[in-house]
C-alpha cells in the first residue's frame, strides 16, 4: 500500500518474502513461543499463588462453627491433604483437559464463574476499547499533524490530565454529577451495576446500555490519552520523511498525504499498543468495575485472591495470561503483513 | 491547505464530539422512561419494591453451603427455623415449631410443629421435612458444611407425627432453642444428588415457607425476593424485596442519595454526617453486636500438651497483662478512632444483648491509669533501663509484636495509640498489619492481636472459642480455638452453662465466665463498634429495629425489619414533575444534537469533492 511512495532498501522482496516461504518459518517460530508461554504460565499458576499467605480453609471458616473434623473434611475436599507435587500433576492433568476445578468459596466449577463474568467484563472493556483507540489514533493524528498548534497542545493537555487522574476518582465524580445529579444537571444514569434486573428483549439491551455510558466514559476518559501520544509520536517521527515531500510534490491534497502515506507507516507502534490492550481488555478493570458494581472478571480475581481460593486464582490467571499471549501472537503475525520491514 | 485543514481538525473533533453526545443522549434519552430505578419504592406496575443495597458476594445459596452473612441473610427470609428471636430482647420465640420441651433426662427434646405453614408450592411443611433436614446433615458430609456444628451432638431426630420433632442428644445442650438451621422442603431436596455442589441458584422461585420467595439471582448484580402471602405470620408489606450490589460504599450512598435504593448499610463517620443532614434520609447509628477487642497470646499450644509459638514471656504475667490494659485510654479509642460511633468496651458480650451483658464492678474494673500500669509493672519485675526502656527477663528492651488487618484502619489507628500509651510505659510496639493474619496468629507467632467477633442471640459459639477443647489436636492441625486460650476454671464454668436449661441461671453462668475472661486478662475489650446505615424515609415509612427501642436493620438475627418495613405512601410525588422534566430536556438536547448532526453531514457531503 505505500510502496509507491516509500523508498524501501530491499526494494521489491518485502512483498514476496512474506508470502514465501519466510512467513511460514516466522509464524510457527512465534505459534512455537506462544505455547512454551503457555505451559510456563499453566505451571507458574500453580506455584504463583501458593506463596500467598494465608491458609484458604480457615479464611473461609473464619468467625464460623467448625469442628477439627470438619477442617480435616474441607482439606480432603479440596485436596490440601495431599502433597504439592500430586496436587500439581493433579491440577495439570485437568487443566489440559478444560477441567480448571472447583472454587473453594463459591463451590461451583471456576470454569462457570469465568464464563459467567467474561462476557460481563467483554462488554464494558471491549466498547471502551473500540472507542478509546478510534479517538485517540484520530485524535493522535490530527494532533501530530498540526504539531505545537493550539489544537495539539490542547488535545495533548487535556489527554495528559486524563490519563493521570485515577479511574475510580473520575468514576465516582461521574457518578455524582450524571448519576445522582447536581444543581440543574439530572440524574441520567444508573449509580452501578449492569441491569436493573426483570427486563427482558429490546428493554434488557437498553437497560444495559444505559448501565453502559458511565463506565465506559469513565475508561474512554483515562485510556484514550495512551494511545493518542503514541500515534502521534510515531506519526511525528514519519512527518520528516522524503516520500511524503513526494507525495506533496505530486500535488496530493495535505489530507491525503497523511492518510494514505504517512498514517500507514506510523501505525506500527499504535498497532502493538492495541494489541496490547486488546489482550488486558479480558483482565478487566478492577477499580472502574468496583465504583460501578460491574460482575466482571476483576472484581472476580479480587474476591479470588483475598481467599486465597487457589482453583479461581489459578484459572483467572491462567486466562488472562493466555488473553495476553494470543494477542501479543496475533499482533506478531500481523505486524509482516502491515510492514514487510518486519520479520526479515 | 493551512485553513481547509484547521477546518477538518474542529470538524472532526465537533462531529466525534456531536457523535459520543449523540450517542450519550440517546442512551440516556431512551432508557430513562424505562428505568425501573425507584425513585419512589414502587415498580412500574404499581407494585412496592423495596431495595437495599449490598457489597458482600453470595457464597452459595444452598443453606447447607452458605456461611456468608448476605447468604444466610436471605435464607432466613426463604426459610424458617425451628425458632426465632424476638426483636425486642433476642429471648427464642416460635418458629416453624410452636413450643418445645426437654425431657426430664435433659437428653430428649421434644419441638410442636406448627400446621399452618406451607411450602409456596402448595404442599404442607411438617416436622417429617424437619427432620429430614438435620439426618441429613448428621450423615451427608457435604450437607453437613455450614451448620454441621448445630448437629454434633445430636443422637437420633424423628418425626413421630407431621406436628412432633423429636431430637435426641448425646449429652444435655441449652443450645436448643437457637439452632439456626433452615428448614427445607425435603420433596424438593431429596433430589439433590451431591450436596457439596449443589448451589440452589438455577431454578427459580425456589420453594420456601419464609416471609419471602426467592424469584432470581444474578452473581454480583441482585438478589429478588417476591412476598409469601401466604406466610403464617402474615405477608411482608413490601411486594419485593431486592438486594442490588454495590461494591463501592461511597456509590452505595449516591444511589440512597438518588433513591435508587432505600437502605445502605455499613457506613462510615463521614458518610453518616453527611447523610444526617438530609430530611429524607434517616441514619441509624445503632448499638453493634460486634466487640473489638486486645487478645494477649498466652503461649500457643495443642491439647496434647505440646507448646508452640513465639508469644513474649512477660505476657504470661497477669500483673503485666493487666498494666498494659490499665493503659489503653478506651475513651478516646471510642471518641477518635470510632468518631463516637461506637460504644465503650467492657464485658465480652456486646450490651445489646442484655440476658448476658455483663460489666465488672467498681472495684474488679480496669480503669484508664497509666501511673497505676507503671507501678503494677514495677512490681512485676519488668523495671526501666538507663534508657528508659523496660527489659524482660532476659534484659533485653520488650517489644510487643501486634498483629492487625492492613484491610482495617481501625487497627492501624489503635496500633498508632498503643504506640504512644505503651511508648510511654517504656515499652515499644512493632505493629504487624497483614492482609491474611491467619498465618502468624494459628501459629502462634504473635504478641498480641487485634480482634472481634460478631455475638448470636445465644452466646454459646463465642463462648466456646476459650475452651481447652477448642484447641488444636497436636500443633499441625488447626482448632476452634480463638487464641489459645485454656483455663481450667473458665472451662467449668462453660460445661456447667451449656447443661442449665434454666435461661436465668444459665446467664448467671455465663456472666461469671465473661467475669473470669476478664480478670485473666488475655481478652480485653476495647469497644463495641456500632452498625451504622441509613434508610430513605420517603420510602420506608416504619421498620423494625433489633433491640426494637434501638438497634440495627440489616443483618438481624431473624426476618423482622425487612418483614415489617411498611412503605411510605405519596413519597417522592415531586420526582413526576422533575422526571417530566428530564425527559423534555433530553427530547431538546436530542432534537439540537441530531440538528447539528444534519448541519455537519450537509456540509461533509458539499465538501467531499473537493477534498478527494
Amino acid at each position: 500500500m505505500t510502496a509507491d511512495a516509500t523508498p524501501s532498501p530491499v526494494g521489491r522482496t518485502g512483498g514476496p518474502r512474506v508470502r514465501g516461504t519466510a512467513y511460514p518459518g516466522y509464524v510457527a517460530g512465534k505459534l512455537g513461543g506462544a505455547a512454551v508461554s503457555l505451559l510456563a504460565v499453566l505451571v507458574t499458576s500453580f506455584f504463583l499463588f501458593r506463596l500467598i499467605p494465608g491458609d484458604p480453609v480457615k479464611f473461609m471458616t473464619g468467625g464460623r462453627q467448625v469442628s477439627a473434623g470438619q477442617l480435616a473434611s474441607y482439606r480432603r475436599e479440596f485436596g490440601l491433604d495431599l502433597p504439592l507435587w500430586e496436587q500439581f500433576t493433579d491440577y495439570c492433568g485437568k487443566a489440559l483437559t478444560g477441567d480448571l476445578g472447583t472454587s473453594y468459596q463459591f463451590r461451583a466449577p471456576v470454569m462457570d464463574k469465568i464464563t459467567e463474568a467474561l462476557p460481563n467484563t467483554l462488554l464494558l472493556t471491549g466498547t471502551s476499547f473500540v472507542l478509546y483507540t478510534v479517538i485517540g489514533v484520530l485524535l493522535g493524528t490530527r494532533a501530530a499533524w498540526r504539531n505545537g498548534g493550539l489544537g495539539d497542545r490542547l488535545h495533548t493537555g487535556l489527554a495528559l490530565t486524563l490519563y493521570s487522574i485515577p479511574s475510580f476518582w473520575l468514576g465516582l465524580l461521574l457518578i455524582i454529577v450524571f448519576s445522582v445529579g447536581i444543581g440543574p444537571v439530572p440524574g441520567l444514569f444508573p449509580t452501578g451495576g449492569m441491569e436493573s434486573g426483570g427486563e427482558e428483549g429490546f428493554a434488557y439491551v437498553l437497560d444495559v446500555a444505559h448501565h453502559l455510558v458511565l463506565p465506559v466514559v469513565t475508561l474512554v476518559a483515562v485510556e484514550y490519552g495512551q494511545t493518542l501520544l503514541i500515534t502521534r509520536s510515531a506519526l511525528l517521527d514519519e512527518m520528516g520523511g522524503d516520500y511524503l515531500t513526494t507525495a506533496r510534490a505530486k500535488g496530493l491534497r495535505d489530507d491525503l498525504v497523511r492518510r494514505r502515506h504517512a498514517v500507514p507507516n506510523a501505525l506500527l507502534p499504535t498497532m502493538t499498543l492495541v494489541f496490547i490492550n486488546l489482550g488486558r481488555t479480558v483482565a478487566g478493570v478492577i477499580l472502574v468495575e468496583t465504583v460501578f458494581s460491574w460482575p466482571g472478571l476483576g472484581g472476580l480475581f479480587y474476591q479470588a485472591l483475598s481467599v486465597p481460593d487457589l482453583p479461581l486464582v489459578q484459572g483467572l490467571f491462567f486466562v488472562f495470561a493466555t488473553a495476553v499471549i494470543v494477542m501479543n501472537t496475533l499482533a506478531d503475525l500481523i505486524y509482516p503483513l502491515l510492514d514487510p520491514r518486519v520479520g526479515r | 491547505m493551512d485553513r481547509h485543514d484547521q477546518h477538518g481538525t474542529e470538524g472532526t473533533v465537533l462531529r466525534l464530539l456531536a457523535a459520543a453526545g449523540a450517542a450519550l443522549m440517546l442512551t440516556a434519552g431512551l432508557a430513562t422512561p424505562l428505568d425501573p430505578a425507584p425513585r419512589r419504592a414502587e415498580a412500574k406496575d404499581g407494585e412496592q419494591v423495596l431495595t437495599v443495597a449490598v457489597a458482600q458476594s453470595v457464597d452459595s445459596l444452598s443453606p447447607f453451603l452458605a456461611a456468608r452473612l448476605v447468604s444466610t441473610s436471605v435464607h432466613r427470609l426463604m426459610y424458617e427455623y425451628l425458632t426465632n428471636y424476638d426483636p425486642k430482647d433476642n429471648h427464642a420465640v416460635p418458629g416453624l415449631a410452636t413450643e418445645w420441651e426437654p425431657s426430664a433426662d435433659k437428653l430428649t427434646w421434644t419441638y410442636t410443629i406448627r400446621d399452618d405453614s406451607k411450602w409456596s408450592d402448595g404442599k404442607q411443611a411438617t416436622a417429617e421435612d424437619a427432620a429430614w433436614t438435620f439426618n441429613k446433615m448428621m450423615t451427608d458430609e457435604g450437607a453437613a458444611t455450614a451448620g454441621g456444628s448445630f448437629v454434633a451432638n445430636f443422637e437420633k431426630v424423628t418425626a413421630p407425627s407431621p406436628t412432633e420433632l423429636v431430637i435426641e442428644l448425646k449429652k444435655p445442650q441449652a443450645t436448643m432453642a437457637a439452632l439456626d438451621v433452615p428448614i427445607v422442603p425435603r420433596h424438593v431436596w431429596e433430589k439433590v444428588d451431591d450436596f457439596s455442589e449443589f448451589n440452589n441458584d438455577k431454578s427459580f422461585p425456589v420453594v420456601g415457607n419464609g416471609p419471602f420467595i426467592l424469584t432470581d439471582y444474578k452473581a454480583d448484580s441482585y438478589v429478588r425476593l417476591k412476598s409469601n402471602k401466604s406466610f403464617w405470620r402474615g405477608a411482608p408489606k413490601f411486594d419485593e424485596l431486592v438486594f442490588k450490589y454495590y461494591k463501592d460504599g461511597d456509590a452505595a450512598v449516591a444511589a440512597l442519595r438518588k433513591g435508587e435504593v432505600s437502605f445502605v448499610s455499613g457506613l462510615t463517620p463521614a458518610q453518616a454526617a453527611a447523610l444526617k443532614s438530609r430530611q429524607d434520609i434517616a441514619v441509624n447509628d445503632a448499638p453493634g453486636r460486634r466487640f473489638y477487642a486486645l487478645a494477649v497470646n498466652p503461649g500457643a499450644r495443642a491439647r496434647n500438651g505440646k507448646k508452640f509459638g513465639d508469644g513474649h514471656e512477660s505476657l504470661l504475667n497477669q500483673k503485666v497483662r493487666r498494666a498494659l490494659f490499665m493503659a489503653v485510654d478506651r475513651r478516646t479509642v471510642v471518641d477518635k478512632v470510632f468518631q463516637g460511633h461506637a460504644v465503650e468496651g467492657e464485658g465480652y458480650i456486646p450490651p445489646r444483648f442484655s440476658a448476658y451483658f455483663w460489666k465488672p464492678a467498681d472495684g474488679q474494673r480496669i480503669a484508664y491509669d497509666p501511673a497505676g500500669a507503671a507501678r503494677l509493672l514495677d512490681e512485676a519485675g519488668y523495671r526501666k533501663n538507663g534508657d528508659g526502656r523496660r527489659v524482660g527477663k532476659n534484659g533485653r528492651p520488650i517489644t510487643y509484636r501486634v498483629l492487625c488487618h492492613a484491610t482495617d484502619p481501625q487497627d492501624k489507628a489503635v496500633g498508632k495509640y498503643l504506640q504512644e500509651w505503651w511508648g510511654e510505659l517504656g515499652i515499644g510496639v512493632s505493629l504487624d498489619c497483614r492482609d491474611n493474619v491467619s498465618d502468624p496468629w494459628l501459629a502462634g507467632e504473635y504478641d498480641l492481636a487485634f480482634d472481634g467477633w460478631s455475638v448470636n442471640p445465644d452466646p454459646d459459639f463465642v463462648l466456646s472459642i476459650h475452651t481447652c477443647a477448642a484447641l488444636p489436636a497436636t500443633p499441625k492441625e488447626i482448632g476452634a480455638t480463638d487464641n489459645f486460650i485454656c483455663d481450667e476454671k473458665y472451662d467449668e464454668l462453660y460445661d456447667r452453662q451449656l447443661a442449665e436449661y434454666d435461661a436465668a441461671k444459665r446467664a448467671d453462668i455465663v456472666k461469671q465466665m465473661e467475669s473470669r475472661l476478664y480478670d485473666t486478662g488475655y481478652m480485653n475489650v476495647m469497644a463495641y463498634p456500632n452498625a451504622v446505615e441509613a434508610y430513605r424515609t420517603d420510602q420506608i415509612a416504619s421498620i423494625t429495629k433489633m433491640p426494637e427501642a434501638a438497634g440495627n436493620i440489616y443483618g438481624q438475627d431473624g426476618y423482622w425489619s425487612w418483614w415489617s418495613a411498611a412503605p411510605a405512601d405519596g413519597g417522592g410525588s415531586s420526582d413526576g414533575a422533575g422526571q417530566t422534566g428530564v425527559i423534555i430536556g433530553i427530547v431538546a438536547g436530542v432534537v439540537v444534537l441530531a440538528g447539528l448532526g444534519a448541519f455537519f453531514a450537509v456540509r461533509r457531503r458539499a465538501t467531499a469533492e473537493d477534498r478527494e
